[in-house]
């Protein structure tokens, strides 16, 4: 295999996976999870905290 | 890992104490060893005729501290506390965690040691000689260890995105780091590459530009995931973007490397591949930034009370128009022109004090008072004292590297009709002088800054625990 076919193949590789990862991002059947992840950052806010009152701006 | 634990966690906020702290320091002392060879380039008697104090040894010393030293620990201090946030658990290891810190110290106390005395293995951003670069490897697998060590016995199931950031910077740079510093030493202070020629350009300029990518982008990213949020009380505009942001960009940045190395005896298809790679990079680190911004839409009027929100979204600002500017440099044509001159530099600082130290100050400014038991800052109007001051800096620098740049580069590449040099060097070095003066002024904007930071960190440190009551938001700023 010359260069130009490694490289070609690997542009398809790449092309697929990138798609992957949108159409795995974007599903509507994810969605409730990432929903729930994009607010782990409050998500302990309602927990005491270690060496400190609970504060939030 | 799905039950959620009904005990309380207790997080180690001890170790992020520590890292928080020192990044004010060596923020200082990195940015202040910056401002003093600033001025060594417009008045070189400033290194006092010592080899100590010259330009070239204390150029790396003062990367490596800004770099290393003060975004180092900025990132040390905030994936430790992320980690432990957002997945709601201690840190896997004190031990270990007291070790990173400990071990990283010692790494910048040998740094400061070593470089002003000339020990260097000379490859840019990894000058450290191999004793050293053995302690790194040896701080950031523990790093690591510890890190992954906590995501694994997590108490929520899923791993928020800033940690996906934060992890993909620890493994990255430990893969760099080891691969780029493959050495043979011939003593105990003086070794030398174990790649050569071009092949060691190469692997410099991986390593370079991922320490970029990695350190400097990636890293941040994981900051700028958490902190953003959570300075404005909302979550990020869309996470579904923050997934195919990392994963374009973690896959993309390795690729960049040898636009480092155009014009040179790189092989051209090299050359051409990293060109490209560069320009395609473009694409996700305009989503991270949009992503970024766009958390705010709705909240826009935080902006104009809250002068840490402002730290994190104007370093997202730099980052865009850093982010445009690299691969705009990137382009053979382009690079023709801005190679080796001072544009490069104001690239650089664009994205260091644009982006990533603005990024870590926002950050710090949101730590300190919750790591110290106090509503908010000591003084909010310091902060944005402070906030002024950096971006006045930031400016002053940036524009007076651009017109120094261009205008080196016009004249470097000046011919006569007779094929000959226009202008000699020192003519372009002469041309170059006012700018740097700018640079210095801007430079001592920044550090004035950063001093007003310690200060303001000194009294909410000192002062007893919950007595600053005041609400960032009626503060006035």
């Amino acid at each position: 295999m010359d260069q130009g076919i490694i490289g070609s193949i690997f542009t398809v590789v790449v092309f697929v996976c990138f798609f992957g990862v949108v159409w795995w991002a974007f599903s509507s059947r994810n969605k409730k999870d990432f929903d729930e992840a994009a607010n782990l950052p409050f998500a302990d806010e309602n927990q005491p905290k270690s060496e400190k009152e609970k504060r939030e701006s | 890992m799905s039950e959620i634990s009904q005990e309380k966690p207790v997080y180690n906020y001890k170790v992020v104490r520590q890292f928080t702290i020192m990044t004010i320091v060596w923020g200082i002392v990195g940015m202040g060893l910056g401002a003093f060879i600033a001025a060594q380039l417009f008045a070189p008697v400033l290194n006092f005729d010592l080899p100590w104090l010259t330009f070239s040894r204390l150029r790396p010393l003062h990367t490596n501290a800004v770099i290393f030293a003060f975004g180092g620990c900025a990132l040390f201090a905030t994936s430790y506390y992320v980690v432990q946030r957002t997945s709601q658990v201690r840190l896997f290891s004190d031990k270990l965690a007291a070790f990173t810190f400990w071990g990283w110290q010692a790494v910048i106390v040998c740094a400061i040691i070593t470089l002003p005395l000339g020990m260097t293995s000379t490859k840019e951003y990894a000058e450290l000689e191999w004793p050293i670069d053995i302690l790194i490897a040896l701080v950031w697998i523990a790093y690591c260890i510890n890190f992954f060590g906590t995501m694994v016995i997590r108490k929520v199931s899923h791993i928020y995105v800033a940690n996906w950031f934060f992890g993909a910077f620890m493994l990255t740079v430990l893969v760099l780091h080891i691969g780029n510093s493959m050495a043979i030493p011939v003593s105990f202070t003086k070794s030398y590459s174990l790649y050569a020629g071009s092949v060691d350009a190469m692997m410099q300029w991986w390593y370079g530009h991922n320490a970029v990518g990695f350190f400097l982008t990636a890293g941040f990213l994981g900051m700028m995931y958490y902190f953003v949020p959570k300075q404005a009380g909302r979550p990020v505009y869309s996470y579904r973007l923050s997934i195919v942001h990392f994963w374009a960009l973690i896959s993309l940045y390795i690729w960049a490397g040898p636009h480092h190395l155009h014009y040179t005896a790189l092989p051209d298809w090299t050359q051409s591949l990293g060109m490209v790679m560069s320009i395609i990079l473009f694409v996700p680190s305009w989503g991270g930034m949009i992503n970024g911004i766009m958390t705010l839409s709705g909240a826009w009027h935080k902006l104009r009370t809250d002068p840490v929100l402002r730290f994190l979204v104007v370093s997202l600002t730099f980052y865009g128009m850093s982010t445009f500017e690299g691969p705009m440099m990137a382009i053979k044509t382009v690079n023709a022109l801005s190679h080796y001159t001072d544009w490069t530099i104001g690239h650089v600082h664009s994205g260091a004090l644009g982006w990533v130290a603005m990024i870590s100050i926002g950050s710090v400014y949101h730590l300190v008072p919750i790591l110290f038991n106090q509503r908010s800052m000591y003084s909010v109007r310091l902060v944005n004292v402070h906030f002024w001051l950096a971006t006045v800096g930031v400016v002053l620098y940036i524009v007076a590297m651009w017109f120094s740049g261009v205008l080196q580069g016009l004249m470097w590449r000046a011919v006569n009709a007779d094929g000959t040099l226009t202008y000699s060097f020192v003519e372009s070095l002469e041309a170059s002088k006012p700018f740097y003066v700018v640079r210095f002024i801007g430079g001592c904007f920044v550090v004035a800054g950063m001093l007003v930071m310690a200060y303001n960190t000194w009294k909410t440190v000192r002062a007893p625990r919950g007595s600053i009551a005041q609400d960032l938001a009626t503060q006035p700023a």
